[in-house]
């Protein structure tokens, strides 16, 4: 008899075995239907009940370092708006002096100048000619009706003389006028020269008034992030997810050159530190001695730019006196300098290499050698190439200490967010295991009853019996004490 | 030393114990037969040793040495050189390798016997005081192995941990008449191979297939 066929009460009938087995058991699952439910309830409870305090353990966790975030990213923010607002007024200071230092001068020569054109605008005013008194003398002489030949001569005298005088006047108003527009014609450099004025000074109220507006945008971003609003929390943590993303990509570029900086020098570095010698099983010395060189080049450009107070990474280097700095920055510079001078002088090596493997090779391959193609200039070119490339490059990687400072001061921002948002994704999941485990455990008690239904229909009519029993021996019970 | 050099000297500790100390380097020792017809094949052996100057890198060994009548012997390396650690000088290095081989192709007399016992043996020997990481015998010959009656090589010999690579095995007269006579050759040899402790037993017949020579 096999192993499987022991519990067969009917041998080669496992199904009847099965049911009799079920109903022999059936009594014993009914009779211990209490204690079974409370223990996988309790079990219910002991999966569940953990899970439930990790999971709102996990909720308040998530919510001090929301909290903890956001006061770090407002301080932050508010320290970077403080010297944004300062940096600001210092440029307008610089404008204000550079601007309208000379406003006295200038105010002095515009009254100077309307003076001077006031001036000649009063003496260009046009002098009516005198009155011809002597037209009303002319008029009784005419209103003479007789004709007197005496008269006649004083008349024909008197319009002689008129037409001179006439003739005179003319002339005198005629030189007058010339004279005025002379004037005039003077004003106009007054005129440019006062227009110019006025648009410089136009000018220069303009850029102030450009400068004030920006300097209200960042007070009101200021005074928002110090009510502590949640649109500067919004505004601050967008600002930093940009800088996050925008660093990481200029820093995967600048990890491209360093990438291209470790191809130009590692295998010159073999001439210098031996190509035998490994640190690990496929990674040389040589290689090694390349990488630190090319870290060296960027930790020298960071305490350039650290130095030049382009980035603040350091507080150490921005404590030290103007004196330390400087003699700081010019070590770092001719560090940087004299990298960038080996690594060129690297570059040219590998060429020198490349091509001394090159035709050792072919020297030992069967083939006949092959004559080089193109003259020495055009053969020169990438060796030139390269040389300038391990020189620049040294310079391009210590600018990466800029996109670097972005990094790391988003880095804390969005790392928050995202630990915010894994303690919360954990905290619903946990909840939700809890509560899968609470629930499996009803429905497992729930199944345990539909297993031993029949004995609970016994029950049940059992106790609708009793109960029925019971009633009607109250009733008896009653009619009796009234009777 | 004071403490300050001390901690100036702690990175430079740090990275010393870091170093690997197990070897990276190959050396190969390539017994080239010189018995007989197989003498006329050293044209090929040049193509190998070429291949070999090309493949090894700085800190690589590389030995060439002639299988005659009595092949024990220090005497018939006919070149040998482990590569500077500076590429360039491992370039000349390599260079004047090849003139040597070339000088020894020129002048190649055969042999009356071939003892490639002998040449195992002193291969094994050369390979293991390099104290390379992997360590390859080329056998260039067609393993038939002649003795003269005083040369005594019917003894166990110490294989172990090299790779044994026999290269352009031609088949005799007789292997054309009975094909069982060359399989039983390799199969002998195979098995005394195996038997000193050799990590690998490979014959490379076609020498465009040279890349199978050295293990990457």
């Amino acid at each position: 008899m096999t192993e499987t066929s022991l519990w067969m009460i009917v041998p080669g009938n496992p199904g009847l075995s099965a049911l009799i087995l079920f109903v022999i058991a059936m009594p014993f699952l009914y009779a211990a239907r209490k204690p079974v439910h409370a223990l996988v309830h309790a079990i219910g409870h002991l999966a569940g009940g953990p899970l439930r305090l990790a999971s709102k353990w996990l909720i308040a966790v998530a919510k001090e370092m929301r909290e903890r975030n956001r006061q770090v990213l407002l301080a932050h923010g508010r320290e970077e708006t403080e010297s944004h607002i300062a940096r600001e007024f210092e440029r307008i200071g610089a404008l204000v002096r550079r601007d309208l230092e000379g406003y006295p001068a200038l105010q002095r020569r515009l009254l100077d100048e309307i003076t001077r054109v006031e001036e000649d605008y009063k003496k260009c005013g046009e002098v009516p000619p005198p009155p011809p008194e002597w037209v009303e003398a002319v008029d009784a002489v005419a209103k003479v009706k007789n004709g007197n030949e005496l008269v006649q001569r004083v008349l024909e005298e008197i319009n002689r003389s008129i037409k001179t005088i006439y003739e005179r006047t003319l002339t005198e108003y005629r030189e007058a006028y010339e004279s005025r527009h002379e004037i005039l014609n003077g004003f106009m450099p007054f005129w440019r020269s006062l227009q110019r004025t006025l648009s410089q000074a136009d000018g220069h109220i303009t850029s102030l008034n450009d400068k004030a507006s920006q300097i209200d945008a960042q007070m009101d971003k200021y005074q928002e992030i110090v009510k502590k609003t949640d649109r500067a929390e919004h505004i601050l943590t967008i600002s930093a997810l940009t800088q996050f993303g925008t660093s990481l990509l200029v820093l995967c570029i600048a990890a491209g050159g360093a990438l291209i900086n470790y191809k130009l020098i590692a295998l010159p570095m073999s001439e210098m530190v031996g190509a035998g010698d490994y640190l690990t099983a496929s990674l040389r010395t040589s290689d090694v001695a390349a990488l630190v060189i090319i870290f060296v080049e960027a930790t020298m450009g960071l305490f350039l730019m650290e130095t030049l107070r382009i980035t603040h990474l350091f507080p150490g280097i921005h404590n030290l006196s103007d004196v330390m700095r400087k003699r700081m920055m010019w070590f770092a510079f001719g560090l940087l300098v004299t990298l960038a001078g080996i690594e060129a002088a690297l570059a040219l090596m590998r060429d020198m290499l490349i091509a001394d493997k090159a035709a050792l090779l072919q020297s030992l391959s069967a083939a006949t050698p092959q004559q080089a193609q193109g003259n020495g200039v055009l053969a020169g070119i990438p060796t030139a190439g390269q040389m300038l490339l391990g020189f620049i490059l040294p310079f391009a990687l210590a600018f990466v200490a800029i996109p670097l400072e972005s990094f790391v001061n988003s880095a804390r921002t969005v790392g928050g967010a995202a630990l915010v948002l894994l303690a919360r994704g954990a905290a619903f999941a946990l909840r939700l295991v809890g509560n899968l485990v609470r629930s499996l455990a009803r429905v497992v008690i729930t199944l345990y009853d539909v297993v031993i239904v029949l004995p609970l229909l016994v029950e049940r009519l059992v106790v609708k019996h009793k109960h029925a029993d019971v009633l009607d021996h109250d009733e008896e019970t009653l009619v009796a004490r009234r009777h | 030393m004071d403490r300050r050099q001390f901690v100036l000297a702690l990175p430079a500790l740090a990275l010393a114990g870091c170093a690997d100390q197990k070897s990276h380097a190959q050396a190969v020792y390539m017994l080239v037969d010189t018995s007989g017809t197989y003498a006329e094949e050293v044209g090929k052996a040049q193509i190998i040793v070429n291949y070999l100057l090309g493949s090894l890198n700085s800190g690589d060994s590389l030995a060439v040495a002639r299988v005659r009548s009595r092949s024990f012997s220090e005497k018939d390396i006919i070149a040998k050189a482990t590569f500077d650690g500076r590429p360039s000088q491992a370039n000349a290095q390599k260079r004047a390798f090849r003139d040597e081989f070339e000088a020894f192709a020129r002048n190649t007399r055969g042999s009356a016997y071939t003892d490639i016992t002998g040449g195992l043996i002193q291969g094994a020997m050369f390979l293991n005081e390099t104290g390379a990481g992997k360590k390859t015998i080329l056998i260039f010959s067609d393993m038939q192995e002649e003795l003269d009656k005083q040369t005594q090589r019917d003894f166990p010999i110490d294989l172990k941990n090299i790779r044994v690579v026999a290269v352009n095995v031609v088949k005799l007269k007789t292997d054309n008449i009975d094909p069982r006579r060359y399989m039983g050759r390799l199969e002998e040899w195979q098995k005394r191979v195996k038997g000193a402790g050799a990590s690998e037993w490979l014959i490379v017949n076609d020498i465009e297939h040279l890349d199978r020579l050295l293990k990457t």
